[in-house]
Order: C-alpha cells, then sequence, then structure tokens
C-alpha cells in the first residue's frame, strides 16, 4: 500500500472501519482493515466447505449480511447475520419463529418456488432447442434493499428474481421477469442461466436493472412487477441474430449512483455503455487488448472512471500473457490504461468471475478483487497500486465492501 | 424415540452433532421420520428433501440395518430395529468419487 502522509485525510480514514465479504467456493470470510486499508484480518471460513455464491451487507444496516450458501449434495441455503458477520442464522429459524400460524415450522428461507400457473412461464428453450420446464439451482446474487433492511432481491438460476420482505424467512418471485414475453427464448449457456446482476436505482425509487446470462439485460419501472428487454445495441455473433433482443451474454453491469442513467457492462465479448437507462448501448472497448472478461465497477468518486479484467478469450479464462493487469479508463471507455503496480505480470493463469469486484466509496476510492487462485488485491489508490490482502483461500466467487462508520 | 444420523454439514446447519432422537408418531417410515427431523430442525427443510415434492434429493442415501432405502417409498416402514430405536436412520452424502 502507498504511504499515505499523516494529517488530517490519514485521521478520517483511520476512524473508518472497511469489511470485506469474500464468497468461495469453501467457505465465507470477513477481512476486516481500518480506512487506510493498510492491515488486515481475516476471519473464517464461515460456512466451511459450502460454495458461497455472494454474501452482501444491506445499507440501511450495514450489521444486517446476507448471504447465499449451497451445496450440490444439500442444495440452497440463505444464511443471515444481524451482528456484521459474527453470527448467522438460517432466517426464521430462531425459536421464536419456528411456529407458523397453524403451528407448522415455517423453515422456508431456502424455498424459492417458481410461478409457473401458465404460459410463458412454464418452460424455457433448452441446450437441444426444445421447451424445457424451469428448475431452481441456486442463488447466484442477493441485493438488499438501499432504505430497508428486511427486503432484498435474490436472482437465481434458473434465471429469476425473488423477493423476500421479511428478512429473507419466506421469498416470492417477481415473476413479470420471466413473464414479460421472451422467457421461452432463454437459454443457458455452459455456466447454466443465471440471474447474476441486480441494480437497484439511488434516484429513480422502483427501478431496478439485472443480466441474465445468456438472455441479457431486462430493467422494471416498477419495482420489479414488469419488466423489458433493454438490449438495442449488443451485438454477439454466437446467436443466430446477432441483434437479437434476448439471447446476449451479459457478464455484468455497473452503475453510479451519482449518475444512474449511465451503466457499463462487460459482456461475454465486448464493453458496452448507455446513457439513457439501458435503452441503447455502445461499444467503448476501444483499445483494450481483449474485450473479453466477467467483472466491470466504476469509481464511486468519478462516474467516469472504469475498472475492467480482460480475460485472454472465452476459451482461455486466463489473463493475457499472464499478466493479472486491471484496465482503467477515465474516459468513460474507449481509451484505457493497465495497471500493474503490485500484480503479477508473469505466470498467472487465474480468473476474476463477475460477482469478484467491487469498490468502497473512500477517497481516494479503493477496488478490490479475488482470482480463482485464492488471491485478494486492493487497492487504496483508485487502482494506481496493488497489494495482496489473502493469498491462499479457496477459489473466490464473490467479494463486496463496507464502510463502516 | 428414533434415532436419525445426518451427515456432516446438515449437522453443521442444525447446530447439532450427535444423533437427532425423535418422537415420532407411528408407523414410523421415511416419511413420517423425515416429518419429524424438519419440524424440530426446519433449517434442514429444503436440504434432504424437495419443499414441495418431496422427492429425496439426487445425492443423498437413506441406510437402515445394512438396508439401502433411498428408492424406496416414502410410505415404506422401516425395520423394528429403528422403531426400537437400537438402530439408527442414516442420512448420507453420495460419495463424489474421483
Amino acid at each position: 500500500m502507498p504511504e499515505l502522509a499523516l494529517g488530517p485525510l490519514f485521521e478520517s480514514l483511520r476512524m473508518s472501519t472497511i469489511r470485506l465479504l469474500v464468497g468461495t467456493k469453501k467457505g465465507a470470510f470477513v477481512l476486516t482493515s481500518d480506512g487506510t486499508r493498510r492491515k488486515w484480518s481475516v476471519s473464517g471460513p464461515f460456512f466451511a466447505g459450502w460454495e458461497i455464491y455472494h454474501l452482501k451487507g444491506s445499507l440501511a444496516d450495514p450489521n444486517r449480511i446476507y448471504c447465499s450458501q449451497s451445496s450440490g449434495w444439500f442444495g440452497q441455503i440463505i444464511q443471515r447475520s444481524d451482528d456484521g458477520g459474527q453470527t448467522w442464522h438460517t432466517p426464521g429459524s430462531k425459536p421464536e419463529d419456528l411456529q407458523g400460524e397453524h403451528g407448522m415450522p415455517k423453515g422456508e428461507s431456502n424455498k424459492f418456488a417458481y410461478d409457473t400457473q401458465a404460459a410463458p412461464l412454464t418452460t424455457h428453450m433448452w441446450y437441444d432447442g426444445t421447451q424445457h420446464p424451469w428448475e431452481f439451482k441456486r442463488v447466484w446474487h442477493i441485493e438488499p434493499s438501499l432504505t430497508d433492511p428486511d427486503v432484498a432481491y435474490a436472482g437465481v438460476e434458473d434465471a429469476a428474481i425473488f423477493k423476500t420482505t421479511n428478512g429473507g424467512r419466506s421469498w416470492h418471485e417477481l415473476s413479470g421477469l420471466r413473464g414479460h414475453g421472451t422467457g421461452p427464448q432463454w437459454q443457458p449457456g455452459a455456466g447454466g442461466m443465471g440471474a447474476h446482476t441486480i441494480l437497484l436505482d439511488p434516484q429513480n425509487p422502483g427501478r431496478i436493472f439485472t443480466a441474465i446470462s445468456a438472455a441479457g439485460c431486462f430493467r422494471s419501472d416498477d419495482d420489479g412487477q414488469s419488466w423489458r428487454p433493454i438490449n438495442r445495441g449488443l451485438r454477439s455473433q454466437y446467436i443466430p441474430d446477432p441483434n437479437a433482443e434476448v439471447g446476449h451474454c451479459v457478464h455484468r453491469i455497473a452503475q453510479h449512483g451519482g449518475r444512474p442513467n449511465t451503466l457499463f457492462m462487460q459482456k461475454h465479448w465486448d464493453v458496452m455503455r448507455s446513457d439513457d437507462g439501458g435503452d441503447n448501448w455502445t461499444e467503448v472497448s476501444g483499445d483494450l487488448p481483449t474485450d473479453f472478461g466477467f467483472p466491470i465497477d466504476i469509481n464511486a468518486n468519478d462516474p467516469n472512471t472504469v475498472y475492467v479484467v480482460p480475460i485472454t478469450s472465452d476459451s482461455l479464462h486466463y489473463p493475457p500473457e499472464g499478466k493479472l493487469r486491471v484496465y482503467r479508463s477515465k474516459t468513460g471507455g474507449q481509451h484505457w490504461e493497465p495497471l500493474t503496480k503490485g500484480l503479477p505480470q508473469q505466470d498467472c493463469y487465474v480468473n476474476i468471475l463477475r460477482d469478484a469486484m467491487c469498490v468502497d466509496t473512500l477517497d481516494p476510492c479503493g477496488i478490490y478483487f479475488g482470482t480463482t487462485g485464492g488471491q485478494v488485491y486492493a487497492s487504496a489508490d483508485n487502482g494506481d497500486s496493488w497489494n495482496a490482502i489473502v493469498r491462499d483461500l479457496p477459489a473466490v466467487l464473490s467479494v463486496e465492501v463496507q464502510i463502516i462508520p | 424415540m428414533i434415532r436419525v444420523a445426518l451427515p456432516y454439514h446438515l449437522c453443521t446447519l442444525a447446530g447439532h452433532h450427535q444423533d437427532i432422537l425423535l418422537d415420532v408418531t407411528p408407523p414410523i417410515t421415511i416419511s413420517s421420520v423425515l416429518d419429524a427431523l424438519e419440524f424440530k430442525f426446519p433449517m434442514l427443510r429444503g436440504t434432504i428433501r424437495d419443499h414441495s415434492t418431496k422427492k429425496r434429493r439426487d445425492f443423498l442415501r437413506f441406510f437402515a440395518c445394512n438396508q439401502d432405502f433411498s428408492n424406496s417409498s416414502p410410505d415404506t416402514p422401516l425395520p423394528p430395529q429403528v422403531a426400537a430405536g437400537t438402530e439408527p436412520f442414516l442420512i448420507i452424502g453420495a460419495i463424489a468419487g474421483g
């Protein structure tokens, strides 16, 4: 980490607590530091041996953290912490929760039942082109409400969004997403068909963006009741009609809270930008060495500063030339610079998954990402320099950051 | 009392690392034992069998008295030794292989 001059800024940063929530293939970890982001402590593994696709804290109550825990053997579990990750429970299973209205246990925090009342909600396209019933597999992403700690949205595989309004005790589907009309055309890619990105617009209550592999982007303006595809301008050579309304493999989208109509997207190939809330997209890959990749994020203090981690190709999921480089654009795309200081520049063959990069809201902005090799890298200076704050975790699936006042 | 042995990860989830003792109203069947188990430990619902269909999860096995009940009807009576509590009903995670 760079040396910060001792002074008011240093003292201000030192008063903050940074909490990184890291989901891995074999458990969850909580990494903490003060705002200088120099020294970190590691706690965990929580839920050792389980896949932790994602965990994220509530902005309304930072001690409220939701966690998606899953296993090929035992299926999906939802965990919740109300004390900043020190202790956890499955919502609805505390002693006071055990009896429901009719004297039966609830135990429904991991029940994700699709609305399959009628077409088009009954089937989607299978690998062989036939129609196939929707089957719940796991929760890929949990997005807590910006204002209510008991409200959260879950993006799941097979692609759908569920919502809880009772702190995760039960979930109901926002079936307008699958039911708006194109659902039967959605087809899984090799990695499955998951709703992996959920963005809640901080300036337009009720506006939600989601991205689905391999269907594309969708927007709701009524808190998830109705949805429409927003993929105009995307071009994907791997589908029969490269300009189709749906079928694009969007890997991640990012939004800056101060300029919510501007979105950035890392698509399977191509880095894209929209300035009208997703209605139209233009490519901003520019001079990137490769425009394949998974995560994308935006500097909290500058909506024109964007970060991606280029990956060689869809066949070679590691950095070009074995050099791990974050690329930063200070111009909202097109012109990109490699950030290499502190990152391995030889023999590096890890991947960085879509939910494994995040930014904090301090100034200078902190950027964090985890790798499939188990490293978590942090920059406390807008990406100019990096440090591995932990090196030997299981493969990292997700990284989220919280600033604790 | 019926004895039920869980795999490691479900023991952790239930917060109970010994055989579980259940008071089950006869008949003692796979279904009645699992109903009682999920009633006492609701966090296990959905981890052994589907919430709605009650179908066994693919990678779990049900054993008792050296017999495999994994593919038996949920209403199959379990052996008298299980009903008497002298032998446990075993819920086993299938081996991963490799």
